[in-house]
């Protein structure tokens, strides 16, 4: 019993990780109605600057992870800008390959700066495991829970009682009608682009003591987070944390107790999910279904 | 015959010639390159025929090109298939297991096929290593030396040549690649071909007017796949060997890349697009040695293709050429 | 009375199709002005122009000074575009559409214009939290004039607001309109369809056609001519 709930426990974890980078996608994918393939090597990026300021720059390691986060959301906004706002509005298929190039561009980036080398990343979290009721927790699984839900907070105040925050909650649905009202759009739409990047490179910093930093290190993570989203909603930001978290611990105790799946396979039982939902219930858990006129 | 299709078949013939007489040309290790650039064009044509023609996305094909080459080097080591013959087996197994995934991929538009195919790809090399007993597991499957494998070891004669083996390839790949170009034009002539271009340019006007959308999708699907199992079989008789990390999530984004910057739609580009990838990274080493130089420099083209071409290269030069017509045209008296 | 806003000769186009082919509007300020017209006509395309919405050339003038740029800073400058079917932020609750309608608004005023919206529309302050969507039409046309008027607007411009309601409730917008007009003086640019009602609350209009203006002058002038009425007003 107590190998359950460890496995719950740590299969939160996981599943806000999965959760934070969904978001990240439902957040870009409801501004800008884009699918951002490049998500998971954003928050790679994210998490090899994260890495430099600390072994390269000598800061400690919460003074850098804000900077990261700074850092990340003026690198959101700049690739909106730059690369995404001239196809925005055109075929799916354009948009779709401008962010492929970005995976590609990114991910060959980080192997040439940094280097395809596996590196150990150092949790913020201590080590080992507290007992509760029996049952041995580590530190590390419930810090993630907990920055994962810290951050998922900040954001839901943020657009919630804040100006911009609505602004951007306007922009997203009604755009035209947004602009009426004097909202700059397209500087609404850069903002989600950076908020999704920071979410990013949160999950991306949670992962890499448990995964070891790799420029092919969110790849996995991002399929989980394209299931977390799909599962969720693709539109809905309460699906993506709550298909995230499902995901974690529906995944984590498959692989405790099937042993078909081990670890292995989790990556096709997502993909399974995907499929699933994508055939059953396009809109997931908590989206709106869409009414196709033919 | 109309004056674009002898005008077509004229190039064709020319290509053929050029591409039968070049290995006397060149020297080995470049017979070897262009050997894999016929492969990629074979996988490139069905692709197109996905993309270009029905307009649907897939970032999951390498998984194709996997299960044929899987499929190759399985019934080769495992059950002294000779090569050559593996490779419509190669085909039809692909094909089917296209089909198969061609009624799901159906029902789904656009990002959201895309996204199911790009997990495909991710996930697929570890369902390869999952399955040790079938397929070998992280070793996978070795062919060097082996009886089944033409010209390995001593050449192979040929219409009275001797062939090494990188010529062999060469020959292999290329007539594959020009039966399968001549196949796929067949096929996307008239009706066919409509049928499926009215599946890309208007999902709601396909379906009014009766064409069976989802038959046309599954057999762009089939179609597609299969190319690539053949091309994937191509590969591995061509490398020797298949393991998981033979056809990794890149690979399945390069054939994207090659039919993008090649040309959607047009199966002139697909050439174009076979060399870039091919030959792409090894430009990219000039740049810098970096093993992300390749990578840095694809996603770059990439995105700079489109946003400033938005039909590819062969868009281009279609464009180019109309704008030579109408010039001549309008110097008539 | 000065005009507060002027349109010299404006045209604009959606690609091919020209929409407005050079008409010259003036808005006294204080005043209600109505825009009238077939379907096609250019009514909605005028309005379009003058919030920068559609490209347009020709000049515009809001307080003797030229309009320039998008909608953004149209807002800005005090112009305040109820579109056709109202705009309204389906999604979001009544309150966070009129939180919107302040967004260019830097002073700290606008809870307190909140509650005075409620002295106008008396409903809003018990369903404030109520997704707009949810609202009836007649409804959501208070709501986007409430809107509207959050941002304390020099210029209000109505995109047919009797569209698709019923004549109980178009008679109370206009009402309302009206009032606004008489006690705080709001310059208001009505375009719409019923020229009957508009006639009555406006007092002067222009009546498009093909993009240009055919006919214009004081609303008594054109009620009172039954040629005009019967050719471009329809009844």
């Amino acid at each position: 019993m107590a190998l359950f709930w460890q496995q719950v426990v740590s299969g939160l974890a996981s599943g806000g990780i999965y959760g934070a980078l969904a978001l990240a996608l439902v957040l870009i994918h409801r501004a800008t109605g884009v699918i951002n393939f490049a998500q998971g090597e954003m928050a790679a990026f994210s998490t090899y600057v994260l890495w430099t300021l600390t072994a390269n720059h000598g800061l400690s390691y919460w003074p850098a992870f804000v900077l990261t986060l700074a850092l990340s959301f003026a690198g959101g906004v700049a690739i909106h800008q730059v690369v995404i706002r001239p196809v925005e509005r055109g075929s799916q298929i354009r948009v779709v390959i401008v962010t492929i190039g970005l995976l590609l561009l990114l991910n060959g980036l980080m192997t040439w700066i940094w280097s395809g080398e596996i590196r150990p990343v150092a949790s913020p979290f201590p080590s080992g495991t507290f007992d509760i009721g029996g049952v041995a927790l580590a530190y590390g699984d419930v810090g993630t829970i907990a920055v994962c839900l810290a951050a998922v907070i900040v954001l839901w105040a943020f657009f919630q009682f804040t100006k911009v925050g609505l602004a951007l909650r306007a922009s997203a649905v009604n755009p035209a009608e947004a602009r009426l009202v004097g909202v700059r759009v397209p500087w609404m739409l850069g903002l989600g682009w950076g908020l999704a990047a920071m979410l990013g490179a949160v999950a991306g910093v949670l992962t890499a003591p448990t995964t070891l930093l790799t420029p092919s290190m969110m790849q996995a993570i991002l399929i989980y987070a394209f299931a977390a989203a799909v599962l969720g909603g693709i539109d809905s930001p309460i699906g993506a944390v709550v298909g995230g978290l499902i995901l974690g611990v529906g995944l984590s105790l498959l692989a405790t107790y099937v042993d078909f799946v081990g670890t292995e396979l989790q990556l096709p039982v997502a993909l399974l999910v995907i499929l699933i939902v994508l055939l059953v219930k396009p809109a997931g858990l908590f989206g709106k279904t869409q009414v196709k006129k033919v | 015959m109309s004056a674009r299709t002898l005008r077509a078949l004229v190039a064709f013939v020319v290509l053929a010639v050029v591409v039968y007489v070049l290995p006397a040309f060149v020297n080995d290790f470049r017979a070897q390159q262009l050997a894999y650039v016929g492969i990629y064009l074979v996988a490139l044509i069905g692709l197109n025929v996905l993309t270009g023609y029905t307009g649907q996305i897939s970032l999951g094909h390498g998984a194709f090109m996997a299960i044929g080459g899987y499929t190759t080097a399985l019934l080769m080591s495992d059950h002294g298939v000779k090569d050559i013959y593996t490779i419509p087996l190669a085909v039809v197994v692909a094909g089917a297991v296209g089909v198969l995934f061609g009624f799901p991929a159906a029902r789904l538009s656009g990002l959201y096929l895309a996204l199911a195919t790009f997990a495909v790809a991710v996930a697929i090399p570890g369902v390869l290593r999952r399955f040790e007993g079938f397929t070998g597991g992280g070793q996978g499957k070795n062919l060097f030396g082996t009886p089944e494998l033409t010209a390995s070891i001593t050449p192979v004669k040929i219409l009275g040549f001797d062939l090494n083996f990188n010529n062999w390839i060469y020959y292999l790949s290329w007539t594959v690649a020009l039966v399968g170009y001549v196949i796929a034009w067949l096929l996307l002539r008239g009706r066919t071909g409509r049928s499926l271009r009215a599946v890309r340019d208007s999902e709601t006007a396909a379906v009014s007017s009766g064409i069976g959308l989802t038959h046309a999708k599954v057999f762009a699907f089939g179609v597609s796949a299969a190319y690539a199992g053949a091309a994937g079989a191509l590969f591995a008789i061509a490398t020797n060997f298949v393991n998981p990390d033979t056809f990794p999530v890149t690979l399945s984004i390069f054939l994207l890349v090659g039919v993008v910057v090649g040309g959607l739609g047009s199966l002139t580009g697909l050439i174009v697009g076979a060399v870039f990838i091919q030959f792409m990274p090894l430009w990219a080493q000039n740049i810098s040695k970096s093993p992300g130089a390749p990578a840095v420099v694809y996603g770059v083209i990439l995105i700079l293709v489109v946003l400033a071409l938005p039909t590819g290269a062969a868009g281009l030069f279609a464009r180019v050429t109309q704008l030579a017509r109408r010039r001549r045209d309008f110097q008539k008296p | 009375m000065t005009a507060l806003l002027e349109l010299r000769d404006v045209e604009a186009r959606y690609g091919p199709v020209q929409a407005l082919r050079g008409i010259s509007i003036s808005v006294p300020e204080g005043s209600v002005v109505a825009v009238l017209g077939a379907n096609g006509a250019g009514k909605t395309t005028t309005l379009r122009a003058v919030s920068g919405t559609v490209r347009r050339s020709g000049a515009i003038l809001l307080g003797g000074k030229p309009l320039r740029g998008g909608p953004e800073s149209a807002a800005k400058s005090g112009i305040a575009h109820v579109p056709e079917g109202r705009g309204t932020f389906t999604e979001l609750s009544v309150v966070e559409n009129l939180r919107l309608g302040a967004y260019t608004r830097r002073d700290r005023s606008v809870k307190a214009d909140i509650e005075r919206m409620s002295t106008y529309f008396p409903w809003i302050s018990e369903r404030g939290e109520q997704r707009a969507g949810t609202l009836s039409g007649g409804e959501q046309q208070m709501l986007a004039l409430a809107r509207a008027l959050m941002g304390r607007p020099r210029l209000l411009m109505l995109d047919e607001p009797s569209l698709g309601l019923a004549p109980l409730v178009v008679r109370e917008i206009f009402r309302i309109v009206r009032e606004l007009n008489e006690k705080e003086g709001l310059t208001v640019l009505v375009v719409e369809q019923d020229a009957r009602i508009a006639l009555n609350a406006a007092s002067s209009a222009y009546v498009l056609e093909v993009g240009k203006v055919a006919v214009s002058g004081s609303s008594a002038e054109l009620r009172d001519d039954e040629a005009v009425r019967r050719s471009y007003l329809g009844y």
